[in-house]
């Protein structure tokens, strides 16, 4: 499925090429054929039980009444009712009704369960309640026992309608005396996806009905593609799916995450896996190929990267959000409800994105640095002069001086001079052209220098929590890349401090979906004066503890604001959507608002700690994604190998100095590579889970991995606690094999897949259920509003997906690559598009809006659809960019000079299971795919 | 019978990914040279396209192959006789642009452009003559159908198709395209050696490798002219000739050349094929329509008792007979008949086989609505989006009968694969398949796991070098101890 014909529709047996953005359109068909036929006229003993098990379907939503309908509103919470009213976590306890005597049951499973304190070891999907652990069997559908049927509103945003269906509802009796009517989030996305079952509403009459969702003819309107192409893969999707238990995949690369409604068309491929029992088979799931590249073995990487040895907080930054208020791409946008499908019934949907941000930081959904509009340090040392003595009276401190606006957070002020990001470190990435989305905007405000852009500021009069003042330009006093090669960000530097390449140094290199770890070695010594970036790294923090001395020569009290965490009790604290700075809740550091978090910094000591491994390893636990263990006695051993050990003042800790001893430091801690610490993690989730797990690790018990091993072969890791691929006896890895083999819970807030999502703020944007939500369109977006097409160019949906032998522009820009792309990264165009502004191939064109502009050659191919043009990813201003006849005769960019960051709010919430910030896990994403430029013909090029 | 043994290659196009890994592989070890620039002794063109250098498949432009000459084939264009009268004028020859300027860029203008209103770029320059340059062509220039109104439509095979039958193939249901890897088809009837004037190309008698000697050859480039698929490059720095060795040093020490071994989609196979040489003449001159099957029967059973007799006879080495009948490339070309010669009726007798790829089968479009449906899981052959026409025109001088059946017997591997794994196909409809591609399970199973699921070792067969052979051929062996390693290209000469 892809828009143009490209290098991977030629493998396959047919190609559907629905249109550019449409994809989630297409699955919502493919859904709704699914649940008619193998859920509805015919139930799949393999389907269904899957669905009871492992989703969130049995689980009850409490129904709202409006006028005279009803619309669905948040899970039932346990602790409404009566008979557990008293439950431990119970507003994070939710409801099923059992199949056997319709009475309500508490599941076992739920995040309420995960961090309960009481009564642990229940965190597991057996089907027990958690209460009184008695069996239960989850009803799927209230069909045939319910007590009323409501007409429930369903708000479908392609066509723009409601439709009130009938939904099957059973009436609870809540503690308050009154009687709620709730309904199974099965019946609900029978509802949704327009599946009748004979019950009244405005139901679609038949696969033929184009009027209402989500009907194969519906979805034609959308994608372009056939109903019958529709109803056919439907069929061979759920037969396969059925005849194998599972046995159908997604693959799916960067591309749908690009776009505005990414999130959307994920969940919708993933509902046809769902309802058909794929997620978590072998042979079957979601594999999406984008930020795969994760370190697998992430417990003892992340303690190692982060410092968390010595100091247990840190600063991590979720990179949408900060460039797009630092870059002051806020300032462009508008009022993301424009182009946003969203309810215009509540406040949530109404607020620009810049707003949305500042409410999302302070309340402690996303991260945010710098901090304050004051030295966090001064801040402290504020606190302490005004009388505060311990860590809570600082805090108190603290949340006063925020409320009354003495201190300000710098996300709210991102054109203060006292908030500017100073100096920019860019390690490894591309951070000013591949990936810098809206690249003019960082041109000019974080570099003041030459930029393209043209686009009008609109935010001023649309924003209310941000403060608005003159624009700044050249925010950054410093930039330092981090780098092997000659890229635009390195062309753009103050500093370039050269890295030793992959054959220059010692390494790992792994991800979570390939279940190897691979060494890298040094072939040759790192070239001129390149170094390895660990070794780099060292050599600034060995300057900053000289400098220390005459600067900061004390220890100094740090407060950080941390953002409440994922895979931790922070994920059951906001149990509803509040803003403490609107009045509508108490501000409560780690509750109602982010932590505030102390850790004690020596900048003199920086060196020492940086090349010894810390002492917290000893005293606490290791670990990533809920998982925790000790490793004080590996610590110990470690130390006992004298050839290894750093003394620091006057006291030894095992070294990770050299390269090779960092390696072999992450190879000693890590589950992955050490059978001993991962018998220990599974041992410990079996006391959270109660469940045999132990077993997995068995095997691996004593596999212990260091660089050496790694360099005569890679290796295959440990299955490990970490990872929810079972690799048990050669087995593959498939993600969720250890939860639908083992039951132990998805970390979300039913601990089942979820096909429905309850957070408010899902409710307020309309996206409780898996639903289509059309591309923005190019004016409403920000793209084409001031730049006019004389009628020599045309208007394209601009396409950025990953190019055939690039990793960015990384081996994209290499003198062979590009002797074989061309010597350009070209935009590929249609003939039809092509011709129509004469353009023949190999011509020079502008592509440009009003962003920027990127001048390039084009690549006229039949492959290519009308109205799209491809640009891949991603083109480098060092070679081969003419000056731009658009922009009066001035260097043209790249691919990002056409984009800008757009961020969808409801991807920013927080404090709610699943809902709560993970480093490079949970955020919105910068979104570019939904871009449209004019593209013309260059009569005259010069460089 | 006059039995020989060749080194062959099969590339199965189904499992080609276009990701030129192969090209570089060979371009960093061979051609990463001055006056070897241009040269990609590997190559990956997209077809349809006009490929590298432009439109080569056309012969009435480069007259490149033989020609059928009664009993017997003569060169279409650079004969000895021909090419002698000519010698100072080739006027088929193809020139620099028919293949492309290499080029760089003058990365020094990041560092040392003075200081400007916006930021410097570097510029392309030749590597030819070092000036700036507009790229107007590459070696895979309609890659990924790029450039499709000049290039793909332009496609040599397009010729058998009509009008309707051309434009169809680039409209949204029908369009397509497949990967076409080549390498120098180290053929039995090899044209560049019949052209050459000095003698300078030979194919080796061990194992069939075609070669150019680098101290014999004169700069006439014949071999340029008369091979039609033209592999045999001129180094304009050197003034030599030189072409793929089918990296013969690393075939020696047991390895698979460097395009075979990077080769990421594992399309590709090696193995020996033993042939009657005797047969060479008569079969390179049969009519078009039967070049195919003809070549088929030039090449010999292994495992037949009277053939590994002629074989040892002509002093082929055990190991080498036992290596043919290991030959996955026999397999292939032979047993299974899936893999075909790339333009039989240029009359070279390659010895580089394609398994043709299926692609996604056709679609509709009415009212903007596109649907790919068929009745079947999969479509019948008839419904693959490139013409049968077109692929005969490729691979079997223009017999779609061939095609068909080829296309047929890959089609029945995988209705039975299917069935095999999911089941859920009608038994009757899979039986009538295989009979019909007259595959059995056993074959069937035996063609997955080739194509699938072979590991290194069953890719590449390679037979070990006898270097026995070579200490035979001196007279001396300490003579030769020793001499490289001191900086001596030939022996240092004692005395007269
Ligand atoms: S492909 Fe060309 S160069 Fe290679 S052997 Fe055949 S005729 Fe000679
Ligand atoms: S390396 Fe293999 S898969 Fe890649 S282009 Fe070459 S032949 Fe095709």
């Amino acid at each position: 499925m892809s828009r143009d014909f490209s290098m991977v529709a030629k493998h396959a047996d047919q190609w559907i090429p629905c249109h550019a953005g449409s994809d989630g359109a297409f699955w919502m068909g493919v859904t709704h054929v699914i649940l008619k036929e193998y859920h509805a006229d015919r139930q799949v003993p393999y389907f269904m039980e899957y669905v009871k098990r492992y989703t969130d379907c049995p689980f009850l939503v409490e129904l709202e009444k409006e006028g005279d309908h009803y619309k669905p509103g948040r899970m039932l919470r346990a602790n409404r009712i009566s008979k557990y009213k008293d439950i431990e976590n119970g507003d994070w306890q939710l409801l099923n009704i059992d199949a056997a005597n319709g009475r309500l049951v508490c599941p076992k499973g739920t995040i309420g369960s995960r961090w309960a304190k009481e009564k642990t070891g229940n965190w597991n999907l057996k089907y027990e309640d958690f209460l009184d652990n008695s069996a239960y069997d989850p009803e799927l559908t209230l069909l045939n026992q319910s007590d009323d049927v409501y007409q429930v509103e369903f708000v479908e945003y392609g066509l723009k309608k409601t439709a009130l269906r009938g939904i099957p509802v059973k009436m609870v009796e809540t503690i308050d005396g009154n009687k709620v009517p709730v309904a199974t989030i099965y019946d609900l996305a029978m509802g949704q996806y327009g599946v009748g079952r004979g019950l009244k509403g405005e139901y679609p009459a038949s696969y033929d009905d184009d009027k209402q969702a989500y009907t194969p003819a519906w979805q034609e309107i959308f994608t372009g593609v056939g109903r019958e192409t529709v109803i056919k893969f439907a069929h061979e999707w759920a037969g396969t799916a059925e005849i194998t238990k599972g046995k159908c995949m997604v693959i799916v690369g960067a591309a749908i995450n690009h776009w505005f409604h990414g999130n959307l068309m994920y969940r919708a491929a993933i509902m046809a896996q769902l309802f058909t029992g794929c997620n978590g088979v072998n042979g079957g799931g979601m594999n999406h190929y984008v930020g795969q590249e994760k370190l697998a073995p992430v417990d003892s990487w992340s303690t190692i990267m982060a410092a968390k040895d010595w100091v247990p907080g840190n600063r991590l930054q979720q990179a949408p959000i900060w460039h797009y208020i630092n870059s002051d791409q806020w300032r462009y946008d508008s009022n993301q409800m424009d182009y946003n499908s969203v309810p215009k019934d509540n406040k949530y949907s109404q607020m620009h994105s810049a707003d949305w941000t500042v409410m999302s930081v302070r309340n402690g959904w996303m991260p945010f640095y710098p901090q304050y509009n004051k030295s966090n340090l001064d801040v402290v040392k504020d606190a302490e002069a005004s009388g505060a003595k311990t860590d809570d009276e600082i805090r108190k401190y603290i949340v006063e001086k925020l409320k009354s606006k003495d201190l300000r957070h710098s996300v709210a002020d991102p054109d203060d001079e006292i908030n500017f990001p100073r100096n920019w470190f860019i390690w490894r990435g591309n951070a000013l052209m591949s990936s810098a989305k809206g690249h003019e905007y960082m041109l000019d405000h974080y570099l003041g220098t030459h930029n393209n852009k043209i686009a009008d500021e609109v935010a001023g009069r649309l924003v209310s929590e941000i403060i608005w003042r003159e624009a700044p330009k050249g925010k950054m006093d410093l930039v330092v890349d981090i780098n092997f090669r000659m890229d635009t960000s390195a062309l753009y530097s103050d500093i370039v401090l050269p890295t030793a390449s992959w054959y220059e140094k010692a390494d790992l290199n792994s991800t979570d979906l390939h279940s190897f770890i691979h060494p890298l070695s040094a072939a040759v010594a790192p070239v001129w004066e390149s170094r390895s970036d660990w070794q780099i790294f060292q050599a600034l923090a060995k300057k900053v503890s000289e400098l220390a001395p005459a600067h900061l020569p004390k220890p100094v009290k740090d407060v950080i604001n941390a953002p409440l965490s994922h895979d931790s009790p922070d994920e059951i604290t906001q149990p509803r959507m509040q803003d403490w700075a609107k009045g509508e809740c108490e501000p409560v550091p780690g509750k109602t608002m982010h932590k505030l978090v102390f850790v004690e910094r020596d900048y003199t000591q920086i060196y020492n700690k940086f090349i010894s491994l810390g002492p917290n390893i000893k005293s606490a636990t290791l670990g990533a994604h809920g998982v925790s263990f000790m490793a004080d006695d590996v610590y110990a051993e470690m130390l006992e190998d004298k050839r290894h050990v750093q003394k620091v003042n006057g006291v030894e800790y095992p070294s990770v100095k050299e390269d090779v001893e960092a390696v072999n430091a992450v190879l000693t801690l890590s589950t992955l590579t050490n059978g001993k610490l991962n018998d220990r993690a599974y041992k410990n989730m079996e006391k959270k889970t109660g469940l045999v797990l132990a077993d997995l690790g068995e095997g691996s018990k004593d596999v212990r991995i260091d660089y050496k091993d790694l360099q005569s072969q890679p290796r295959r890791y440990n299955t490990s606690p970490l990872w929810s691929g079972l690799m048990n006896n050669g087995r593959a890895y498939c993600a969720y094999t250890y939860n639908v083999d083992r039951l132990v819970p998805w970390r979300t807030l039913t601990g089942r897949q979820h096909t429905y999502l309850d957070h408010d703020g899902y409710i307020a944007f309309g996206e409780h259920f898996t639903t289509y939500k059309p591309s923005p369109t190019p004016q409403v977006y920000g793209d084409i509003r001031k730049t006019v097409n004389d009628g020599k160019a045309v208007m394209l949906n601009v396409l950025t997906p990953h190019g055939k032998w690039h990793i960015h522009s990384t081996y994209g820009d290499t003198l062979r690559m590009l002797t074989l792309s061309r010597g350009i990264e070209p935009c590929w165009m249609s003939e039809e598009d092509a011709a129509a502004i004469g353009v023949k191939d190999n011509d020079w064109v502008e592509v440009y809006n009003d962003h920027g502009v990127y001048c390039t050659r084009a690549c006229v191919s039949a492959r290519i659809p009308r109205g799209v043009c491809i640009v891949y990813h991603s083109p480098e201003r060092t070679y081969t960019v003419p000056k731009s006849q658009v922009r009066g005769n001035r260097r043209a960019g790249g691919h990002n000079s056409f984009t800008r960051v757009h961020l969808k709010p409801n991807l920013m919430t927080g404090g709610y299971a699943q809902f709560s910030f993970h480093f490079n896990y949970w955020g919105p994403v910068g979104a570019n795919r939904d871009t449209h430029a004019l593209v013309r013909r260059m009569d005259k090029v010069e460089f | 019978m006059d039995v020989r043994s060749q080194v062959s290659m099969v590339f199965h196009l189904d499992k080609c990914i276009g990701c030129h890994t192969c090209s570089i592989a060979c371009k960093n070890i061979w051609t990463d040279r001055k006056g070897a620039e241009y040269m990609w002794w590997n190559n990956v063109e997209t077809k349809p396209g006009t490929g590298y250098p432009t439109k080569w498949e056309d012969q009435e432009i480069y007259k490149g192959g033989w020609e059928k000459n009664g009993d017997s084939v003569s060169l279409k264009g650079a004969g000895k006789f021909k090419g002698l009268k000519n010698i100072f004028h080739n006027p088929h020859l193809p020139v620099l642009d028919d293949y492309y300027e290499p080029w760089t860029y003058k990365y020094q203008d990041l560092f040392t452009a003075p200081e400007g209103d916006d930021q410097p770029t570097a510029r392309p320059v030749s590597l030819v003559t070092g000036e700036h340059m507009d790229v107007q062509a590459g070696p895979n220039w309609d890659d990924d159908l790029g450039g499709s109104p000049d290039y793909a439509r332009q496609d040599y095979n397009l010729n058998q198709l009509s009008q309707a039958e051309q434009e169809a193939m680039f409209q949204l249901e029908r369009m397509t395209f497949f990967y076409l890897p080549r390498i120098c088809n180290h053929c039995l009837n090899p044209a560049c050696v019949a052209s050459c004037p000095s003698g300078a190309i030979y194919k080796r008698g061990e194992d069939g490798v075609v070669l150019i000697n680098q101290e014999r050859c004169r700069a006439w480039r014949m071999c340029v002219t008369a091979c039609p698929y033209k592999k045999s490059y001129y180094n304009w720095h050197t003034g030599k000739s030189e072409k793929c060795v089918l990296c013969y040093p690393r075939l020696e020490s047991g390895q698979a050349p460097a395009c075979f071994h990077s080769c990421v989609g594992r399309i590709r196979y090696l193995g020996v094929l033993l042939y009657d040489a005797d047969k060479i003449q008569k079969i390179a001159s049969v009519p078009e329509d039967q070049l195919v099957d003809a070549q088929m029967d030039i090449y010999l059973d292994p495992f037949d008792p009277e053939v590994i007799r002629k074989a040892q006879l002509n002093g082929i080495a055990d190991s080498t007979i036992e290596a043919a009948q290991k030959s996955p490339v026999y397999k292939f070309v032979k047993v299974w008949k899936l893999a075909l010669p790339l333009h039989p009726e240029f009359r070279t007798l390659p010895n580089l086989f394609y398994v043709p790829a299926l692609l996604p089968t056709m679609a509709t479009v009415s009212n903007g609505i596109y649907d790919s449906t068929s009745k079947s899981l999969w479509n019948d052959v008839s419904q693959n989006r490139l013409p049968m026409k077109y692929l005969a025109s490729l691979f079997t001088a223009g017999n779609t009968s061939k095609i068909v059946e080829v296309m047929k017997r890959l089609m029945a591997v995988r209705l039975h694969r299917r069935g095999v794994t999911v089941g859920d196909l009608n038994r009757n409809e899979i039986s009538s398949a295989m009979s019909e591609a007259q595959v059995d399970a056993e074959t069937a199973d035996a063609i997955f796991r080739l194509t699938s699921l072979a590991t290194f070792d069953e890719r590449f067969v390679i037979p070990p070098a006898h270097r026995e052979e070579s200490i035979e051929m001196l007279e001396n062996t300490g003579d030769v101890k020793g001499n490289t390693g001191f900086g001596f290209k030939e022996r240092p000469a004692r005395g007269l």
